[in-house]
């Protein structure tokens, strides 16, 4: 089963967007999970990628990437029309969706876009919504829009003041902890740093804050144990007990260096790539 | 790392010598005169192998497979026994004594026959069956001789009717009418492979469900080129295919679809699962989470399913080029593994394990390929920690030393560590090869289906779960087994299926 690409778009520098054929992920998929695809069926690598998106109807999926790497950038040299050999899903263990009360949804970067359709998905269950967006500068500002439509109150920050307000997403987000009565739950999904600071913020405030983590993964089905993370002193595998966990309980500085372990090789493929793009004349 | 293999024969015997004696054999033979005695003289017939030194450098095959006169004077060895205890020692029930017997005779056609009555992939069990504690443990031969390894090779005789079978065309097996029956496999491991080719051949429709990209199961994931090449298990996909049987790729049963939606909305009959280990074991360690700590399935997985061997020159998975290497366990997993470490350049490859050799589950042959390799075996020794340094590198393992005391439950006798005996290896990765627990994804998703404390499914003697129409077998089933047995469980788990799907056609036929 091939999977076409149906429409592609650049959504912001080294930031992608696709809408792909995948019928069975786009009915079976919900909140929070994620699918692992390959470019090519021989040689490629695998990488998971959150599903931003899903209509059962068309049966198409969203995905958004950002261009970091060989893979990503093979990714985002594919045309509209054209297939990616393998998208397996949807994989990891859905969202616990419930009626908190009030929640914060904190994305950062491309984490928006798998924080989307949770937020939403707690919209639907009667949650408040209060949406704390940021990033780097303006032009790396996504799904703002979409945000909009499913949330109560939104607070958009730019790292640089390029965008509304300038600040980290800590500031607004220890603010409205701040607040009486307190926010009931936290979801933040963003880089590692941002995600462990995020927690950091919300500790002393007692709110539950959930993380959703992204690690290096092979199969994402729980056999090669690649993706373990250490949650409350025990290793856990993002795949299957995962991608979710109490934010406040995860090591991220272990975190972090395993998700840097093959840094070197993949600069390496990714230099390869672009020297290889450059000489057939398709670099972009 | 090239793939071209440096075949270097080391056996002081000449092909011309080999030639000869066969002829005076047969000779003897055909004038009635071949008394067990001038059988149990005949040498052993030694495989040709790469050499060690030249085979750490490639991914290529280390057993090169027998000569046409080394199968036929393997064969005279055998005695032809009335009762031919062999079989017994096969799991599926091959006809060893009778197809042995037609090597002897030259009729490898036959013989190949002989062994796909009861085993569909003889290339596969040739190569990786534990035949040392089956069918050869059972050899008179053996037995005679007083050493199981003076067997005759019966295993290897299997390969070479395979090796034959699959160079020329082998038939496609015929599949009866199409009884409007459909069957879903999940998991395309030898068992599955089996399973779909029996309810194949029944005349049901087939449909095989894998989570990865490639069909194949352990033997594309998990058994390394060197020891089971890829391309053998292509040819039995193919041959799947051919029959009729449909594969469907990066479909995860219990996720893409669960097994109500197969059976309930998809108009599947019956359903066997087959999707094998699952979640591999951790020791639950100080420094088991650092870089450079992999679990044998995400090594192997890495090396043998993404090509990781080859980054860089046509694969994109990258993979730890190791300098100092410490695998822990004692299995078939554990030479894998260790031996793919000296393939991928690592300078030093040490093997922990708790027991001693005696105790070592692995098959002898891989210990002593693995040997040979130059793996150092640190034996009665077991981590008690991993170090690293500021970065989250490895940089050694803690081990403690043991001693043997009482036997335990599996009858093997307890490693006891000795306090303060602990000591550190230098190392930059970790791989640990301790086995695996039972993927919970099936169970979390199925209710209706029982399992065990282990998470192991329940099945009766005929593959029977709890659930009418659904069958299981392999290590899903069993823990850790092996691809014989995965095999024979898909064997039986299809005769149940197809007995069901009878009664049930008949059933649906009556009410209407």
């Amino acid at each position: 089963m091939s999977h076409r690409i149906v429409s592609k778009k650049q959504i912001g520098p080294d930031v992608f967007w696709a809408r792909v054929e995948a019928p069975l992920i786009a009915q079976a998929r919900r909140p929070g999970q994620f699918i692992i695809l390959s470019v090519d069926n021989d040689g490629s690598e695998r990488i998971p990628l959150t599903i931003a998106g899903a209509d059962p109807t068309t049966g198409t999926i969203e995905l958004i990437w950002q261009r970091v790497g060989k893979t990503t950038a093979r990714l985002a040299q594919l045309n509209e029309g054209e297939q990616i050999a393998n998208v397996a899903g949807p994989l990891g263990t859905p969202t616990h969706i419930a009626r908190f009360g009030t929640v914060v949804c904190v994305g950062g970067g491309i984490g928006n876009a798998p924080l989307l359709p949770i937020a939403t998905a707690l919209r639907q269950a009667g949650n408040r919504v209060i949406s704390i967006l940021g990033a780097r500068d303006k032009s790396r500002m996504i799904l703002e829009d979409r945000f909009a439509e499913v949330s109560d109150e939104m607070i958009v920050c730019t790292d640089d003041g390029s965008y509304k307000r300038k600040a980290l997403v800590t500031e607004p987000l220890k603010e409205v902890c701040q607040r009486s009565p307190k926010p009931d739950h936290v979801f933040v999904i963003g880089p590692t740093l941002m995600m462990k600071f995020c927690c950091e913020t919300t500790r002393p405030f007692g709110v539950p804050t959930e993380v959703s983590l992204n690690t290096i993964m092979v199969d994402g089905t729980g056999m090669c144990g690649g993706c373990r993370v250490e949650v409350g002193g025990q290793a856990k595998f993002v795949c299957v007990d995962g991608p979710e966990f109490d934010g406040h309980k995860v090591n991220f500085d272990l975190m972090i260096k395993r998700i840097n372990a093959y840094k070197r090789q993949e600069q390496q493929a990714y230099e390869e790539y672009k020297q290889h793009q450059c000489k057939v004349g398709l670099g972009n | 790392m090239v793939g071209t293999a440096h075949p270097t024969e080391t056996l002081a015997v000449t092909p011309e010598e080999r030639r000869k004696l066969l002829q005076e054999l047969l000779a003897k033979r055909n004038a009635g005169g071949l008394k067990t005695k001038d059988r149990l003289a005949i040498p052993p017939q030694e495989i040709p192998e790469q050499d060690a030194d030249a085979r750490r450098r490639n991914v290529s095959e280390v057993a090169l497979g027998y000569t046409e006169e080394q199968a036929r004077l393997e064969a005279l060895r055998c005695l032809q026994c009335k009762n031919a205890p062999c079989i017994e020692g096969c799991p599926v029930r091959i006809r060893i004594r009778d197809f042995v017997g037609a090597i002897a005779e030259g009729d490898y056609r036959k013989a190949l026959d002989l062994i796909k009555e009861n085993s569909l992939l003889p290339a596969v069990c040739g190569r990786v069956c534990p035949q040392e504690v089956q069918c050869q443990e059972k050899c008179t031969v053996g037995l005679s001789l007083k050493d199981v390894s003076k067997a005759v090779s019966i295993g290897r005789l299997e390969r070479f009717v395979a090796d034959l079978g699959r160079n020329g065309s082998a038939a496609v097996p015929a599949v009866a009418a199409p009884t409007g029956m459909k069957v879903a496999i999940i998991g395309s491991g030898p068992g599955g492979i089996v399973a779909a080719a029996d309810a194949r051949r029944a005349g049901h429709e087939v449909t095989i469900f894998e989570a990865f990209h490639k069909p194949g199961g352990v033997m594309v994931y998990g058994i390394p080129e060197f020891r089971l090449p890829k391309a053998i298990v292509r040819q039995e996909i193919e041959t799947l295919k051919q029959m009729g049987v449909k594969i469907i790729t990066n479909f995860i049963v219990g996720r893409t679809r669960t097994i109500e939606q197969l059976m309930k909305e998809d108009g599947f009959d019956a359903v066997y699962i087959g999707v094998g280990a699952g979640l591999p074991s951790f020791m639950n360690v100080e420094g088991e989470s650092l870089v450079g700590v992999y679990s044998a399935n995400e090594y192997l997985t890495r090396a043998n399913l993404m090509k990781a061997y080859q980054f860089g020159a046509g694969a994109d998975t990258p993979i730890a080029r190791s300098k100092r290497v410490a695998v822990v366990g004692g299995g078939n997993v554990a030479m894998d593994s260790a031996r793919t470490a000296v393939r991928l350049g690592a300078e030093k490859v040490y093997l922990i394990y708790r027991r001693t050799e005696k105790e070592m589950p692995a098959r002898v042959e891989e210990v002593h390929h693995a040997k040979q390799e130059g793996v150092e075996f640190h034996l009665l020794q077991n981590p008690k920690r991993i170090l690293g340094d500021v970065n989250g590198n490895v940089v050694a393992i803690e081990c403690l030393r043991y001693e043997l005391g009482e036997p335990d439950a599996s009858g093997r006798r307890r490693p006891v560590a000795i306090p303060g005996s602990e000591f550190q290896i230098e190392v930059d990765t970790v791989i640990i090869a301790i086995g695996n627990l039972a993927n919970p994804l099936i169970r979390q998703t199925t209710p209706g289906l029982e399992f065990n404390k282990w998470g192991n499914i329940i099945v009766d003697e005929n593959c029977r779960t709890s659930m009418t129409g659904v069958f299981a077998g392999g290590d899903i089933v069993l823990g850790a087994a092996t691809v014989i047995l995965a095999m024979g469980q898909g064997r039986i788990a299809a005769a149940a299926m197809n007995e069901y799907l009878a009664q049930k056609k008949l059933t649906r036929r009556n009410a209407v």
